[in-house]
């Protein structure tokens, strides 16, 4: 394992610390009591009064998500845990009272247990403190569970668009009720699928705890290695986004006509322009099936440490989500003039 | 009958850390056959804090538990740290500030933590989590009492009942959590988190027995 560490035991604290040096024209480490030394990151603005708190949070490891997606327009906090380990309750409370500008607070998250149960506990601790929360949890995840299971599906890059969305709605002056609706609008026309090549190695651990063999690819891999719906061998580009399009696209089902986002992130350690060349494919089929592309995101957007592959995420749009899709947007992960 | 001095909670809960401390690497190796590898870490470094934290001070059983699952609950997070936050901290309150624990009040305590995680997750008896471990665990202990069994012979019941559920998740396929998603392929491995639960249960038990000795 060769990699840019000091001790792996403090890679979290220290990504922060340098991510929030680097970043403060968009966000700021905001640091409340001395159980939670870590703090949360917030938007440089926040809270913003009389607006609707956007908040999300997770594991780390998955940059730029979770704290890459604060900022305007986007989220207004997040919540950092350790590597592939959810934040704390507390962790979660000091990001809602961080976003908080008295309008009520939208957490918007992924369906991991860690952060079910987190979120649940924080939103209680809330509750005490005259803080009104609500939830949508993201499932866009057609491998992780049937479509008949989709509550069980985890939530994966699709929460990007989820954000955008709801933290849009949130900036152009949305209720609580009118966020939370949005959201969930967003994530439920939302699916996403992912092929992963190479398995991902926590630093503290030093070794990868899955295997993919050399040669072969994992059709519908999770982003902690959770395994997915098949190990085949590996193929080119054009299969790949094949398989991809044929998971993806029946699910919802998106259909000829439909106007679509979609959004392709590599999984760490795939070099972009193999991404484009996946993207490439990926358009030409959906042309050919009569989806049309409203727009379309390539890089690096919800990775998993050093896994190399991609995941697609497709998202139906009607005239409410593309204006909300169309807003600016400044956050590190994702800007839009 | 025995009772527990809540004043004695300083060696109970030392004990407790204790058995955390030396199982941390196995509770690691059970962990990363179906699950990330992670629960002897995380486990080991919240039950190492709240040692810290304790140091040399007296403390009462209580307080002692409240303490410690505040501490997982605010600085370990993942799914541990709320699960075994909230045992704790729901025993904690239904023995508040008594000076005596009989195994009635103990009882209720366990009833209370169990019950608190029900609030939280999902998981029941057969779904290889620690529930597998706490429900039958608290069945024993209110079966000894419906006996008029004496509360360390009680005790001894809970803790080879905690043992046989632990043991009886290695033939369950687990339905939540992270290995969750290896369906089938779980089965044929204990569960990490029941695991822990009953290496818990049996050092709690053993420094109960002792303040009563």
């Amino acid at each position: 394992m060769q990699r840019i560490l000091n001790n792996p035991d403090n890679i979290v604290d220290e990504m922060l610390e340098g991510f929030a040096k680097c970043h403060g024209d968009i966000v700021k480490q905001v640091i409340t009591s001395e159980e939670n030394t870590r703090g949360v990151i917030a938007a440089v603005d926040a809270p913003k009064a009389g607006k609707v708190g956007v908040v999300t949070g997770g594991g780390s490891g998955h940059k730029p998500a979770f704290i890459g997606y604060v900022g305007k327009n986007m989220c207004d906090a997040a919540a950092v845990g350790e590597i592939c380990s959810s934040p704390t309750a507390l962790a979660f409370l000091e990001a809602f009272r961080a976003a908080d500008g008295g309008a009520g607070i939208a957490c918007l998250y992924g369906n991991y247990s860690g952060d079910n149960m987190n979120v649940k506990m924080a939103s209680k601790m809330a509750k005490r403190e005259g803080l009104v929360v609500k939830t949508v949890i993201a499932n866009d995840d057609v491998a992780s569970a049937p479509k008949d299971q989709r509550e069980k599906r985890r939530g994966v890059a699709g929460e990007i668009l989820m954000w955008k969305c709801g933290g849009a709605k949130a900036a152009l002056g949305g209720s609580l009720d009118e966020v939370i609706a949005t959201a969930q609008k967003a994530i439920d026309n939302t699916r996403s699928v992912g092929i992963g090549l190479t398995p991902c190695t926590l630093p503290a651990v030093g070794h990868p705890n899955f295997e993919i063999k050399p040669g072969t690819m994992e059709v519908g891999i999770g982003h902690h290695g959770e395994p997915g719906i098949e190990v085949c061998p590996l193929e080119t580009a054009a299969q790949m986004a094949k398989r991809m399009v044929d998971i993806v696209v029946p699910d919802y089902p998106y259909q000829a006509g439909d106007e679509v986002v979609v959004l392709v992130s590599g999984l760490g350690a795939t070099p972009v322009m193999e991404l484009y060349v996946l993207y490439n494919e990926i358009d030409k089929l959906l042309k050919a099936q009569g989806i049309q592309t409203y727009r379309s995101y390539v890089g690096n957007y919800f990775t998993s440490l050093d896994m190399m592959g991609a995941t697609l995420t497709i998202m139906k749009v009607d005239d409410e989500l593309k204006e909300l899709i169309d807003m600016d947007a400044t956050s590190v992960g994702f800007r839009q003039p | 009958m025995a009772v527990v001095k809540n004043e004695n909670g300083r060696d109970i809960l030392l004990s407790m850390v204790k058995a955390v401390q030396d199982n941390k690497q196995y509770l690691g190796d059970v962990d990363g056959l179906i699950g990330d590898g992670d629960h002897g870490m995380n486990m080991n470094k919240g039950f190492t804090l709240y040692g810290k934290q304790l140091g040399d001070e007296k403390t009462t059983f209580t307080n002692g538990l409240f303490e410690l699952g505040k501490v997982l609950l605010n600085k370990i997070g993942g799914s541990m740290g709320p699960i075994y936050g909230t045992v704790f901290m729901e025993m904690a309150d239904q023995g508040d500030e008594v000076e005596e624990i009989d195994l009635q009040l103990f009882i209720n305590m366990m009833e209370a933590g169990l019950e608190g995680l029900y609030d939280i997750v999902d998981a029941r008896p057969g779904d290889k989590t620690l529930v597998d471990t706490l429900f039958p665990a608290l069945e024993a202990l209110k079966a000894a009492h419906t006996q008029g069994r004496d509360f360390p012979d009680a005790l001894d019941d809970m803790v080879a009942a905690a043992r046989q559920g632990k043991d009886s998740t290695k033939d369950l396929v687990a339905k939540y959590g992270r290995s969750a998603r290896l369906g089938e392929r779980s089965r044929g491995v204990l569960d990490a988190g029941a695991t822990s639960c009953f290496i818990i249960l049996e050092a709690m038990a053993g420094g109960m027995q002792k303040t009563m000795e």
